[in-house]
């Protein structure tokens, strides 16, 4: 199914215009009902399971079944992601649970300067096929060609 | 119907997608603009933190060549990756094109190290190769690093930089005095009443592959759960058609192989790992098929055999009931076990494995690790069951769906330069419009690197375009912008004059859902044109009974009607991969032999024809309703 919410968890992101899970969602899937202060997935089956609003919920609220169709009940893999590394918690139907944590970025969240630390462009260069940082960045002395 | 507003946005360079090319496009096109004093403005019909094929992560990078030997293994340049892609490709790529990622990839995987990425190193710190071209990631975040990067490259630019996200592209702006150019591109957003017409000196269009043309396997509620995500609309491609621009290898589809239904991933398994897979009788399928499989020669005799012969070799075992196929992951735990006699050491490297392999599902496709969850299957003692999925339209991957794009100026062969306007690195047959990554064809094996890096290319090149176009404006009247407008929300106009006809609006004699379209689409795609209906295979008489039924969908795209945003933005979904799949069918239809036969196969042409070694084009004239099928020779730089 896909991507749902949890009735008792979810608090509509407290009346902002859009919820974390509308942002995120990169099929346009996840929606508010303003009544209720409630999201809810539009389009279940349309869900690639990338669990996107799942990670990025605020409140936990949201959760994945895996698909009707080939999955039985009562599995679920549930992450808890922070800002250098998920855990995951896998629960088989049979009740075994496993716990695995991996790394997710080595420096700080909103730390990248992208093109700090290079040489500023020049109008002139634009007519060769050096890029940013290149060549030194990959190491070698030149760029390779095919030119005779 | 309801009165949307119109803004018009005038910028310089447009980029059109903002997937992990659009977000290099981004980052090179940001850092020459500052230098030329232009506008880069950057829309994703999502948000581009989490937008594109690499939103759920990723577990390796698959191209890397580490040319300055700082990798475990396998340290590479970029002929040898040429060649390695062109005999995948059953001798068809544009090396040009493929030699200029290789020279370049290096770079921006180190730009991601710099960002942030976790690339698994040794201990002298070189980066650890899993295969000839893979370094293994732990990379959930990949896409959030390389989205903090563009947005961070843009915002540099201050007010001359700006991201739209939710924003979703119809139709790209034709210069109304110079026929074969573009200057921008129209859309509407998908959160508010309004519409937008962008203008611009150059339009980069990467706006993805296609996924969802062919009909899935799974058709409930795992109709989602496509390998490739299901938000791969096929827009850069229709959209490239539709402005005159001519399209590559659209019959050259990718049928990736995959843990079944849950297409959790097998590259690590095979490749780092070294995992047996077997048919059902525990027998090998993989090199079992000689007899066959040789008559694809030289291809399918060198090292590594191309993928569409491998996957060959699993149709004509299935062909043989001795499916299904089996992934046994846990026979590599009992070669450590014969392997490693001290038992500490054993259980350190067992539980290694197991994490890792763990990782490489939850990095990417968190189905699979539900999947063996639901199913009590732990992969340490049970193998899993793989199996060919849907075809997806790909540029990217092992498959060479794409645009005909002109090649750098030190690479692409001369014979080449009659198709293009002009030469700028990644300009399609149409001046001013551009593409990467998904978007380029005959150019495989980019994966994330190469598109990101091709993106660069392009942001670079696009820059380099606008700046001698200096003196160039668009042209283009309010009332095109008006008609567009209409046409793009057409679909809910529609809806909203018919839909009290019926008492439940679903059923309606005067139109027909988004959804229901795309089943259409779908529907004469699996069964005509070779996907796994019909165990991947086609024929003359198929693919003109498919087209002739594309055809009446042809006219009925104009009957589509949409109950909101969202369902407006299904209906240019459906109607843009609509467009894909008539390029294919055409395809199909001029190539009278079966050169990747595990992508598809002719029955009526089942051989490999060197006569027919060339790309086959394909265009449309907007102006006079017609297809063209144009054919490209073949010219190796290596």
């Amino acid at each position: 199914m896909p991507s749902f919410v949890i009735n008792e968890k979810c608090d509509g992101c407290k009346g902002q215009d859009k919820t974390a899970c509308m942002y995120i969602c990169p099929n346009d899937l996840m929606m508010l009902d303003k009544e209720r202060m409630k999201a809810y997935n539009q389009e279940p089956t349309y869900c690639w399971e990338c669990y996107c609003c799942v990670k990025i919920c605020p409140q936990q609220a949201m959760d994945v079944r895996g698909y009707a169709d080939f999955m039985p009940l009562g599995a679920a893999s549930t992450p808890l992601r922070g800002t250098e590394d998920i855990m995951w918690t896998i629960t088989f139907r049979d009740g075994r649970i496993k716990r695995f944590k991996y790394a997710t970025r080595t420096t700080p969240e909103g730390s990248i300067k992208a093109l700090e630390g290079f040489p500023e462009a020049k109008v002139a260069d634009l007519n060769n096929q050096l890029m940013l940082g290149e060549p030194d960045i990959m190491g070698v002395k030149e760029l390779p060609t095919k030119k005779k | 119907m309801r009165e949307f507003a119109t803004e018009v946005v005038d910028t310089d360079i447009l980029i059109l997608g903002g997937g992990m090319a659009g977000c290099g496009a981004a980052v090179e096109a940001a850092y020459w603009a500052k230098a030329t004093g232009m506008k880069v403005t950057l829309v994703d019909k999502a948000a581009i933190d989490r937008s594109g094929p690499v939103a759920m992560g990723l577990s390796a990078i698959n191209t890397y060549m580490g040319m300055d030997g700082k990798v475990t293994e396998n340290s590479r340049m970029p002929e040898r990756y040429a060649e390695y892609v062109t005999n995948d490709q059953m001798g068809l790529a544009r090396q040009d094109l493929v030699f200029d990622i290789g020279r370049h990839v290096d770079g921006t995987v180190r730009h991601f190290e710099k960002w942030g990425l976790p690339i698994w190193k040794d201990e002298a710190g070189n980066f650890r190769k899993s295969g000839e071209w893979q370094v293994m990631i732990s990379g959930e975040s990949y896409k959030i690093l390389v989205a903090e990067a563009a947005k961070n490259a843009i915002g540099t630019l201050g007010d001359k930089g700006r991201i739209i996200e939710r924003v979703y592209i119809t139709h790209l702006l034709k210069d109304e005095k110079e026929p074969n150019r573009v200057c921008g591109a129209v859309g509407f957003s998908v959160r508010e009443d309004k519409f937008y017409a962008f203008k611009a000196k150059v339009v980069v269009c990467i706006l993805g592959g296609a996924v969802h043309v062919f009909r899935p396997r799974s058709q409930g509620e795992g109709f989602g759960r496509s390998w490739m995500p299901p938000f791969l609309g096929g827009t850069t491609y229709a959209l490239t058609l539709q402005a005159g621009g001519e399209l590559t290898q659209m019959d050259v589809t990718f049928v990736p192989p995959r843990f079944k239904d849950s297409y959790g991933p097998v590259g690590t398994f095979f490749l780092l790992f070294k995992t047996p897979a077997t048919n059902a009788y525990d027998g090998p399928y993989v090199g079992a098929y000689g007899s066959e499989t040789d008559k694809w020669a030289p291809y399918a005799k060198a090292k590594p055999c191309p993928t569409p012969v491998r996957n060959y070799e699993m149709i004509l075992c299935t062909k043989e009931g001795k499916t299904p196929f089996l992934m046994h992951t846990n026979k590599v735990v009992e070669r450590y076990q014969k392997e490693i006699t001290d038992a500490k050491e054993l259980k350190k490297k067992i539980k290694e494995y197991e994490s890792e392999a763990w990782e490489d599902f939850l990095d990417m496709t968190i189905a699979g690790a539900t999947n063996w969850a639901a199913h009590n299957i732990d992969p340490m003692e049970k193998p899993m069951e793989l199996q060919l999925s849907d075809p997806c339209f790909i540029g990217s991957h092992a498959a060479s769906c794409g645009a005909w794009v002109s090649g750098a100026e030190d690479l692409m062969p001369a014979q080449y330069k009659d198709a293009f306007p002009a030469q700028y690195n990644c300009m399609t047959t149409v001046m001013g419009l551009f593409t990467a990554g998904c978007g380029v064809g005959a150019a495989a094996h980019k994966f994330s690197s190469g598109s990101h890096v091709q993106g660069r290319i392009v942001g670079k090149s696009a820059v380099r375009f606008a700046n001698d176009q200096k003196g160039y404006t668009p042209t283009v009247s309010d009332d095109t912008i008006k008609k567009l407008k209409e046409t793009a929300l057409r679909p809910l106009a529609l809806y909203e004059e018919k839909s009290t006809y019926t008492t439940m609006p679903d059923v309606n004699p005067n139109y027909i859902s988004p959804h229901n379209f795309l089943f259409r689409v779908q529907k004469i795609m699996g069964e005509y044109a070779g996907s796994w209906e019909t165990l991947y295979g086609t024929s003359d008489k198929m693919l003109e009974t498919g087209l002739w039924k594309l055809g009446f969908c042809e006219e009925d795209a104009e009957k589509i009607a949409a109950k909101d945003l969202h369902g407006l933005l299904r209906a240019w979904e459906a109607i843009h991969r609509m467009w894909v799949g008539i390029a294919c069918v055409r395809t199909r239809l001029a190539r009278k032999e079966s050169r990747w036969p595990g992508y598809y196969f002719k029955y009526d042409y089942l051989k490999l024809d060197e006569g027919q070694k060339h790309f086959v084009n394909v265009k449309y004239d907007a102006g006079k309703k017609e297809w063209k099928i144009i054919e490209r020779p073949m010219i190796p730089i290596i």
